[in-house]
């Protein structure tokens, strides 16, 4: 290759033209107040695309067809009630205060800032807060089966990292709960036709027509016909990453191909490795693992965590004595234990597997141990508590918790990173949207527990609509593109082209076959810890794996039915191009701050060391061309309310 | 990844897989005759989940250059509610959870196994395993919500809820829309499916101004879209893999009798 990918430029800095200045609780007031309205009459001249039905896309459908637009919305799943939101275990977070435990707006704001390692936008995340509180009406409203007291009330409960109990849940399926919300109140739109639903219909391009997002190419999973649809503005609501790992605890369809065609057609891909690891996984238990399942984290609060002292150990764990066991959490962080963050926690359980000392079927796993919690608390309140927990952990492994301990390995579980957006969650390509955890905005490099279905619905009911009217208010279309604009032309050829080429080739291995070779590269290399070694080391790799796939892949069948192979297998070649800037993206960030932990960059006592004179700034990455250099625009971050600290567990 | 010997012997396992014969139902598009085809698979691990061992088949057969089984899936943990065939007769197999939580050990080494599509009329076959449910969804768009346009929500602790309602609400708010229970009732009935929606909604105080039409709309919208009648067999119930329980259908027959006597114009 002329050019090596690592020789990225450096281009004009990036520089959020949307977002207010003032008192940061008053930004998002007055930014509403400054928002040009479109008329009700004329909203239903507007069509509107949204792709993916999760809580984000679920909810920003079923708001702006409410308030009177043409919604055209799209997802590769047969319903729109299976997005992957469904699967989210613990629950939301929101400044409700009806503990009266001290919480406020203000205390979420600080805490979500911290939590996210000083790498997020103050006004956006003040504003996430703001809204926190609007999302849990609208939501009980909706019949939301929260859990409740006895006296007919919301109950809350704590998680990771804060010190009030501001999490809303129900039992350990919040996730499923609120999408049957959003997907009930999308529904009674579809019903009233002003959503018009295509399921089954997968994004595969991005129309952009004199410098706006106009359209998307999608085509349909049954019959395989590639069609365009036309828009005054497009938004993706289509998840994160994580797949590019191939084992994460992300649906196994989910993907990055919307995202990742539009930043090729021009929209900034930020902070790319900027991926979260979540320590209490089911480990895997064999070559032909499919995914991972997550163990909710609450289990932390009455389970030890250990491995043998003695690297080689595989006596079964009741025969190891109480003294030849590392509880190696409470060993290093005497005065959080268990219950370090989610990244501190990964990383520790990787050392001690990497020293020999993991425990289970290839070493990777370590004991979470009830034994002490069953003898203290009982067996009758451990059940109460994680009975459900128990029970699907003995029906994925067999093991009974109760008797043996449960095993556990980190797992990629979310990814901070996405598309690049303003205040106005519009990405650089203007008309194009991103919310919910296809964009970057919020979390910034490291996500709190209960803060993903926060942040896809305070964006997706309550921001989204009232920017997007902004937008539409000030760019009025009186055009509508048609199928022979040349932009439209090259991208269906484009489309076509690129299914054709995998079809017709007569390879030798499977799509999934390279899926898990990129994700263990990705693992091991820019996974849970990075070195400048290692990221080169993939960096060289991940072409050479690019370029085999487009040799040697095999899809059998056609392009004319429902072909799951084809889908898998042009969901895997936008995987082989995202993980090169993943690890580039990790290379260029020197430093260790939240979920990116460069073993280069370490306090005395091992821990992450941010560096904030040199990298306090978002990294939004232009797309240049398949394996050429990117282009960084920097975006500094201001800390004028939270002042930035280096965390520290011990 | 190797696995090391003292690890089998520690979790109870024997050194080599399982051998399985597949009958799989394949058939290529909605409008072609479909039929059984028998597969070998082996080495087939008692920790695999039933869509891995799928999974090894599929890999085989892409490698010889067939088409592979279609089949829908995607959480993988039980709660999407995209994943559903039938297994030797039973909807999900032989526990009770979904397939992608069904693991090979309830299976023996030389099992012969079966494994058709959803079989109800309402549910055309796509391809291979893969049915249409999107009638489920039309039901529910028929009147499974509460009608609250975004931002117009009053405070959330303004109504309280009895903690037995919201409890009672939840219980039947787990439905995952698998289908599961149409599956499995000799006549294809949806009322497990419908009843949980109505039973969720109508239970709270926030569902009470749309009880009647709700309740009334969603058994029209299902009776339409070719769904049997409901006989009291229980076969829904024992399938569901989320529990939700037989008296739910009673109590949106109930539902349904107020409704139809307090409007008036419908039984």
């Amino acid at each position: 290759m002329s050019t090596p990918y690592e020789s990225w430029t450096t281009g004009e800095p990036l520089v959020d033209t949307k977002a207010p200045d003032g008192p940061i609780a008053e930004r998002w007031k007055r930014r509403r107040f400054e928002m040009k309205l479109v008329n009700p009459a004329n909203r239903r001249k507007h069509t509107v695309i949204v792709v993916g039905t999760g809580l984000a896309g679920g909810s920003a459908g079923a708001t702006l067809a409410e308030a009177g637009y043409r919604v055209v919305q799209f997802c590769y799943q047969d319903s729109p009630r299976r997005a992957h939101s469904v699967a989210a275990q613990g629950g939301i977070n929101a400044a409700k205060n009806y503990r009266n435990d001290g919480d406020s707006v203000q205390r979420l704001f600080y805490d979500t800032v911290k939590g996210g390692d000083f790498r997020s936008r103050e006004s956006n995340v003040h504003r996430l807060a703001e809204v926190s509180v609007e999302i849990i009406d609208q939501c009980v409203a909706q019949g939301v089966p929260f859990a409740r007291e006895y006296g007919g009330l919301l109950d809350t409960r704590s998680f990771g990292g804060v010190q009030v109990s501001r999490t809303f849940y129900a039992r350990g399926q919040t996730g499923q709960q609120l999408l049957l919300g959003a997907y009930q109140a999308l529904s009674r739109q579809i019903a009233a036709g002003t959503v018009e639903m295509h399921p089954r219909t997968e994004m595969l391009d991005l129309l952009v027509i004199d410098g706006r997002a106009r359209g998307i190419v999608a085509r349909d999973l049954l019959t395989g016909r590639i069609d365009t649809y036309f828009a005054d503005a497009v938004v993706l609501a289509t998840g994160g990453y994580g797949n590019a790992f191939y084992l994460s605890t992300n649906a196994k369809n989910s993907n990055a191909t919307a995202v990742w065609r539009a930043h090729r057609r021009g929209a900034h891909f930020a902070n790319p490795c900027f991926t979260q690891i979540h320590p209490t996984c089911i480990p895997r238990s064999g070559d032909h693992q499919s995914k991972l399942t997550l163990m909710s984290e609450s289990l932390r609060n009455d389970g030890r965590i250990w491995v043998p002292k003695k690297a080689g150990d595989h006596r079964p764990p009741q025969d190891i004595p109480e003294d030849e066991r590392d509880y190696y959490l409470e060993r290093l962080y005497p005065s959080f234990g268990n219950l370090v963050p989610r990244d501190i926690a990964s990383r520790a359980a990787k050392n001690v597997c990497d020293e020999g000392r993991g425990v289970g079927p290839g070493g990777q796993g370590v004991y979470l141990d009830f034994a002490d919690a069953l003898a203290r608390m009982g067996r009758a309140a451990v059940e109460e508590k994680y009975g459900n927990l128990f029970e699907m952990y003995a029906r994925i492994t067999a093991e009974d918790p109760y008797e043996r301990p449960m095993r556990i390995y980190p797992a990629i579980h979310y990814t901070m990173g996405g598309l690049w957006v303003d205040y106005d969650l519009q990405t650089t390509v203007p008309g194009l949207f991103a919310i919910g955890e296809a964009n970057f905005s919020d979390h910034g490099a490291n996500r709190l527990g209960a803060s993903a279905l926060m942040q896809g619905l305070a964006d997706g009911y309550f921001v989204l609509p009232a920017t997007l009217g902004d937008y539409l208010a000030r760019h009025p279309h009186t055009d509508t593109p048609t199928a022979d604009h040349p932009a439209v032309h090259e991208a269906v050829s484009a489309v076509t082209e690129r299914l054709y080429a995998l079809l017709s080739n007569q390879g030798d291995r499977t799509p999934d076959s390279f899926h898990r070779e990129l994700g263990e590269l990705l693992w091991d290399e820019c996974g849970m810890s990075r070195t400048e070694a290692g990221l080169r080391k993939a960096l060289e790799r991940v072409p050479q794996l690019r370029a085999e796939f487009w040799e040697r892949v095999r899809v059998p069948g056609s392009g004319e039915t429902l072909n799951q192979s084809l889908e898998k297998a042009n969901r895997v070649a936008d995987h082989l191009e995202l993980a090169e800037l993943m690890c580039l993206d990790a290379l260029h960030r020197t430093e260790s701050c939240g979920g990116h932990f460069r073993e280069e960059s370490r306090t005395e006592q091992g821990e992450a060391a941010r560096k904030d004179e040199e990298f306090s700034y978002v990294a939004a990455w232009e797309f240049t061309g398949t394996g050429r250099p990117p282009v960084l625009h920097r975006e500094h971050l201001d800390f004028a309310h939270v002042h930035p600290t280096q965390r520290s567990y011990t | 990844m190797s696995v090391p010997a003292t690890d089998d012997t520690a979790h109870g396992r024997t050194g080599r897989g399982m051998r399985l014969t597949l009958r799989i139902w394949r058939q290529p598009d909605a409008g072609s005759p479909g039929g059984m085809h028998t597969y070998e698979v082996e080495d087939i691990s008692p920790d695999m989940s039933f869509l891995e061992m799928l999974d090894t088949l599929n890999e085989a057969l892409i490698l010889r250059g067939e088409e592979p089984v279609a089949f829908d899936h995607d959480c993988r943990e039980g709660i999407c509610g995209a994943c559903g065939m039938v297994i030797n007769g039973q909807a999900h197999g032989p526990e009770r959870t979904t397939t992608c939580q069904l693991h090979m050990r309830h299976f023996a080494d030389g099992d012969t196994i079966d494994i058709e599509p959803w079989r109800a009329a309402a549910f055309p076959v796509v391809r291979d395993l893969v049915v249409d449910r999107s009638a489920f969804d039309r039901v529910i768009g028929a009147g499974g919500y509460i009608t609250v346009p975004t931002g117009s929500a009053p405070e959330a602790h303004a109504t309280p809820v009895p903690k037995p309602d919201a409890d009672a609400a939840f219980t039947h708010a787990e439905c995952i829309g698998c289908g599961a229970c149409v599956a499995a009732c000799p006549n294809g009935s949806a009322m497990l499916f419908t009843s949980a929606k109505v039973n969720h909604l109508n239970v709270l105080p926030q569902g009470a101004p749309e009880r009647e039409t709700r309740v009334l709309d969603m058994v029209d919208r299902m009776d339409e879209e070719g769904f049997g009648g409901c006989t009291l067999t229980g076969a829904c119930a024992t399938a569901c893999p989320k529990g939700i329980p037989m008296p739910s259908i009673a109590a949106m027959n109930r539902e349904y009798l107020r409704a139809a006597r307090r409007t008036g114009n419908r039984s």
